[in-house]
């Protein structure tokens, strides 16, 4: 027999064995390792009679081959082992917690905002803005409200001077004379914000939100009115039908004016929106007066329009079930993390306002 | 304002159920507030006779008394009264009728040891009167009604209405049969007056001054002799309570009777308690009297008062004094019709802080031409009551009232209310609602009725018509989706990120109130102005904001102690810098206390601190677009913040303005208003300071270029003096050569042992890298070299060998 195939028929056999890794190396130096056994015959090639040498390079290489395979397998059998029986080892609890995450909130307050302007965005409303101070004239007076007017004690109005010539605004509506008064017609705007009157127990606040609706154009009537505040209810409530009712009322800055009631429901113990044969005001509305059209340089027998004012507090209370209105503004961590929004959570048109 | 539908029956005629009454009333405009049922509650009253009179056993000053209410037993009540005697015929009520006083339900209950069926009432516990001295005396007659209900009994409910201020008309029960009239509920009577006899004159005289502001502009009156005061008639008491009204004397019942119905409040004095005639006067300064409140008040210079010669007799069209009231045995009255400007009116009552029912109607304006009608109507039932001879009227005036005119383009009023009525229904409305109407071309000539100040243009024409019509017939026309305009400004699109941003960073959002609590404020308020509420809702909450933190330090502390430990919130709104509209400013603060983890099976536990908030202020602002390699940051902040472990930060080296703070706040501030945390850090980021681009984030970006050359990084380690900012090593570095050097990472500060003292070691990981080639040794050394002489040059380090 020759050596090749001896060394062949010896190692097959070893490498048969149970073998670890030490062992394996220690063979795998045994054959290919600078003097190994397969080595050196590849040294002795050039040493054989050129007949068969031929022959004798073939099958050592055929050999070498299947040697080497053999390891091979071995290796990849034996690590597989090895990582087996490590993985083993390193089993954890996966049940114990995981590190401590918190979440913010956005207020629901805030998350309303967006919404609304989400919805009266679709309809080419653009948002603007006024300062929480006013003076008399913006907030009164402009909107027809002169002084010793009745309409201004349904204001408890916080004044920061004795001549009651700065305040604290009592409604959004002054944005409306500022909006008119710095551009021209035609206007279409919303106006959030905070909003104040010295009026504090269980139903009122000292501080509130509010927002304001301006659609001044060159034909816009009470049709157009009703219909911006159906679709602006039916969205927000998120619901197809509204039981809507619109009321005479007055307010000095329009007229006609008018509240809006919309219909609901008790089911137990929750407020169902939309269906029922209760009535629930929710905002104020009306053409605006020639008069605040003529305070604001815009000319009445050009252009008309209608605003509204919708407590957007109040409409955070109805569409999220929130009963105490003093709660929105105490800033206990409990509440802000239960009726709070995720950040992510932008309302859009196309994901829908809320989930 | 309040009514009943049968007192709405004396000035309207219908077949309609009170059910459609309540939705026409809040059709039109007139909003039914509540409906309340008061004759269920009455009728359990009966008029009952004492039988038998007992000592009570265990108490001198109480009877058991064994009353007649009508049914076979006898009940047994026990009874306080001195005047509870045998044969008494007086009013019962029996267990479960609810007091009108006092508001309490009656419960059979044991007083001192005897059970007592009920009770026996007084006069003022029924809100008749205000004797509240023994029981109610009924007088022999009422005998045949022994056990039936004293009340008479109505069907009619209490209708409360919330009646708009420009409404004035309403606030009389014909004023609303009109309205209800002309929007087709049934159909309006003519008032009926009365004739009596006016022989003799009116001899006391009346003057009505001449002067600047004078707020009266007419006063009629009649003098009324002999009558008897007396207790109002049944029908009256009825009518008055039935609205809620307390009957007091015919004579007041009377007056109010004719306010309450046609809305024209009288007054009447006793005349002779005049002295020598009446002065309708603008007062002088100091002038007192004392009302019929039984409040002194003293008057301001040029109110509007009646007097006579020896002074103040009343309030015009606000409130009478006592002086000249009219009591029982008053003989001789004085009956004044007036009318009141509402601008004086409501100066006045705003001075004295009064609130009247006269003064509510003559603010809002009383009809100029109901003084005569007033005066008979009440003069007449005075007569047919109380007896006497009523004198002539006088009326004298300052002022003639003016009719009011309005030209009606009756096409305007589907331009406006978006449909269409027809010209004759129009006029049947306006008719209905006392217009008078010509038609004219192309329009129709209105003659307003003077009971309706609120109507002088056609605005105020085409609101009438349009809520008798009913808001019912308004088209709804849907909205078109269509935008010209974006829906936010770049301004307010930053608002709305950074409120997501920081709130995605862990943190609640709060909104808290504009306004905070001084001593909290002066904490914060560094050199700003103190804005002061003049009228605050509490002394708590007296001024409004000069910084968030006031509000938030009070919440938080709040909420430490509720039991939470580890709290970030944040507000975003306005603070203020004066008192004038737009001194304000946004700012978005944030306030974290206690720890960033606790002890935990796989944590180490670490207090929150300054760089936790700088990282999320710093996120944040580039989140929002702003490239923090440009940040320039240094430690001088506001004296809230602790005065080493603060910083703010600008947008780049121009340190234009302030973009942010953050840091912890000041150890002294925690202490004084005893806020207990491991660390309480916060932070405030300043919205107009942070400068809007003009080109959008998509433009602002730079043509995208990426490296694949190998990249290498080396350590340094410099050794500087203490002040030496690592925002100064980190500039001078990436200035040695910008196209090379593309990461900077301090990776260890040390400061101890084998560093001298005053001197601290700062470890400086860079990556080098070429967009060009790969870099081989010598440019590495090159640009190693380059570092630490630049380093040392421009800051005094030196290598750590």
């Amino acid at each position: 027999m020759s050596d090749l195939k001896k060394i062949r028929d010896e190692f097959t056999l070893k490498l048969k064995g149970k073998l670890d890794l030490a062992e394996l190396n220690q063979i795998k130096s045994d054959l290919f390792g600078k003097n190994g056994l397969v080595s050196s015959q590849f040294k002795k090639i050039g040493t054989i009679d050129a007949s068969e040498r031929k022959k004798f390079a073939s099958d050592l290489n055929i050999i070498k081959d299947e040697l080497q395979d053999l390891i091979n397998l071995k290796i990849n059998e034996i690590e597989k082992v090895n990582i087996n029986e490590k993985l083993e080892k390193e089993k954890i609890d996966v049940t114990l917690p995981e590190r401590t995450f918190v979440r913010g909130k956005i207020h629901p307050v805030s998350q309303t905002i967006d919404e609304i302007s989400s919805i009266f965005s679709e309809i080419g409303f653009s948002v603007e803005e006024g300062p929480d101070v006013e003076n008399e004239y913006n907030n009164f007076t402009a909107l027809n409200t002169p002084d010793n007017h009745p309409a201004r004690d349904m204001h408890d109005t916080f004044y920061l001077d004795e001549k009651k010539e700065r305040l604290l605004r009592t409604h959004t509506s002054p944005v409306q004379i500022r909006t008119m008064l710095k551009d021209k017609p035609p206007f279409k705007i919303i106006a959030p914000g905070r909003t104040y009157r010295s009026d504090s127990d269980q139903t009122h606040s000292p501080m509130f939100h509010q927002v304001e609706g301006l659609h001044i154009d060159k034909n816009i009537n009470m049709g157009h009115l009703k219909g911006c505040l159906n679709y602006f209810i039916k969205e927000f409530f998120e619901v197809k039908k509204i039981k809507m009712r619109f009321r005479p009322s007055h307010f000095p800055f329009t007229e006609p004016s008018a509240e809006v009631d919309i219909g609901y429901e008790i089911k137990d113990g929750k407020i169902i929106i939309g269906e029922g044969d209760q009535w629930l005001e929710i905002l104020g509305c009306g053409m605006v007066h020639p008069n605040v059209l003529k305070n604001v340089k815009v000319d009445p027998a050009n252009f008309q329009g209608y605003a509204f004012g919708i407590g957007i507090d109040r409409l955070a209370m109805l569409k999220y079930g929130i009963n105490d209105l003093r709660a929105f503004f105490d800033c206990d961590y409990r509440w802000l993390n239960h009726f709070g929004f995720d950040p992510l959570d932008v309302p859009t048109n196309y994901r829908g306002l809320s989930r | 304002m309040k009514i009943t539908f049968d007192w709405l029956k004396d000035h309207l005629k219908t077949n309609l159920k009170e059910k459609n009454l309540l939705e026409q009333l809040t059709n039109i405009g007139l909003e039914v507030e509540s409906v309340e049922s008061l004759s269920s509650d009455n009728q359990l009253f009966k008029v009952a006779k004492i039988i038998k009179t007992e000592k009570h056993p265990n108490a001198d000053r109480l009877k058991v008394c064994d009353v007649n209410v009508g049914e076979k037993e006898l009940k047994k009540v026990v009874c306080g009264a001195t005047n509870a005697s045998e044969g008494l015929i007086t009013i019962y009520a029996p267990p479960g009728a609810i007091i009108p006083k006092t508001n309490t339900k009656l419960e059979i209950a044991k007083i001192r040891g005897v059970t007592s069926y009920g009770m026996l009432c007084s006069e003022s516990e029924l809100n008749l009167s205000d004797e509240s001295d023994g029981i109610t005396e009924l007088s022999k007659k009422h005998e045949k009604n022994i056990g039936k209900s004293f009340f008479s009994k109505s069907k009619s409910n209490l209708i409360d209405l919330s009646i708009t201020p420009n409404r004035p008309d309403c606030l009389g029960v014909k004023g609303i049969a009109r309205d209800l009239a002309a929007s087709g509920f049934g159909r309006l009577i003519a008032s009926k007056e009365k004739k009596i006899k006016l022989k003799t004159k009116q001899t006391l005289k009346v003057k009505i001054n001449k002067e600047k502001g004078q707020g009266c502009s007419a006063f009629g009156s009649c003098l009324i002799k002999n009558v008897k005061n007396t207790e109002s008639p049944q029908w009256l008491k009825d009518k008055l309570i039935s609205v809620g009204q307390k009957p007091i004397s015919a004579i007041v019942d009377i007056t109010n009777y004719v306010m309450l119905d046609i809305n024209r409040p009288l007054h009447a004095y006793d005349a002779d308690k005049i002295e020598k005639g009446i002065f309708v006067r603008n007062s002088k300064s100091g002038e007192e009297f004392t009302a019929l409140d039984n409040k002194i008040y003293k008057l301001e210079k040029g109110m509007c008062v009646i007097s006579d010669n020896k002074g103040v007799l009343g309030l015009g069209g606000i409130i009478g004094g006592t002086r000249s009231g009219t009591e029982f045995d008053t003989k001789n009255i004085l009956l004044e019709s007036a009318y009141f400007d509402p601008r004086s009116i409501r100066n006045t009552a705003k001075k004295l802080n009064l609130d009247t029912d006269a003064k509510f109607r003559f603010e809002r304006g009383i009809d100029p031409l109901s003084i005569e009608t007033g005066l008979k109507k009440a003069a007449s039932l005075i007569q047919e009551i109380c007896g006497g001879e009523v004198s002539k009227i006088d009326i004298q005036k300052t002022e003639s009232y003016k009719t009011k005119i309005i030209n009606f383009d009756v096409n305007s009023f589907e331009n406006i209310v978006g449909f269409k009525i027809s010209e004759k229904e129009i006029q049947r409305i306006l008719t209905d609602l006392g217009f008078i109407i010509k038609k004219e071309k192309n329009s129709l000539k209105l003659i307003v009725p003077s009971w309706r100040p609120d109507i002088s243009q056609q605005i105020d024409i085409i609101e009438e018509l349009v809520r008798i019509s009913g808001y019912d017939k308004i088209k709804t026309i849907d909205p078109i989706k269509d935008r010209s305009k974006s829906t936010l400004t770049q301004t307010q699109r930053l608002f709305h990120f950074l409120q997501r941003a920081i709130a995605s960073k862990g943190y609640l959002e709060t909104i808290t109130w504009s306004f905070t609590d001084q001593s909290y404020n002066n904490h914060f308020r560094e050199a700003g102005k103190e804005i002061k509420i003049v009228n605050p809702i509490s002394s708590e909450l007296g001024v409004l904001r000069n910084s968030i933190f006031s509000n938030l330090i009070m919440y938080m502390s709040k909420n430490l102690d509720r039991g939470f430990k580890d709290l970030s919130i944040f507000e975003i709104g306005p603070v203020f810098t004066g008192s004038n509209p737009g001194e304000q400013k946004t700012v978005v603060c944030g306030l974290s206390a206690g720890k960033k983890s606790r002890l935990s099976w796989i944590d180490k536990e670490r207090n929150i601190d300054l760089f936790d908030a700088k990282r999320d202020v710093v996120q944040t602002l580039s989140e929002a677009g702003y490239n923090s390699d440009h940040f320039f940051i240094d430690s001088k902040t506001p004296n809230y913040y602790h005065p080493g472990k603060s910083g703010r930060i600008f947008l780049d080296h121009s340190k234009d303005k302030v973009a942010a703070y953050f840091g912890e706040i000041h150890p002294n501030i925690l202490k004084k208003i005893d806020i207990k945390t491991e660390n309480l850090i916060g932070f405030e980021i300043f919205l107009e300071n942070l400068k809007l681009s003009r080109k959008t984030l998509k433009d602002q970006k730079l043509k995208f270029s990426v490296s694949d050359f190998q990249k290498s990084e080396r350590d340094f380690a410099f050794v500087v003096n203490k002040d030496v900012e690592a925002q100064e090593l980190i500039s001078v570095i990436s200035n040695v050569n910008p196209n090379l050097i593309s990461n900077i990472k301090v990776f260890d500060v040390y400061e101890g042992e084998n560093i001298p003292d005053n001197q601290k070691s700062i470890a400086i990981s860079i990556t080098i890298q070429s967009s060009e080639k790969t870099l081989n040794d010598k440019d590495l050394e090159k640009i190693n070299n380059s570092i630490i002489e630049a380093v040392e040059n421009k800051t005094g380090a030196k290598i750590r060998s």
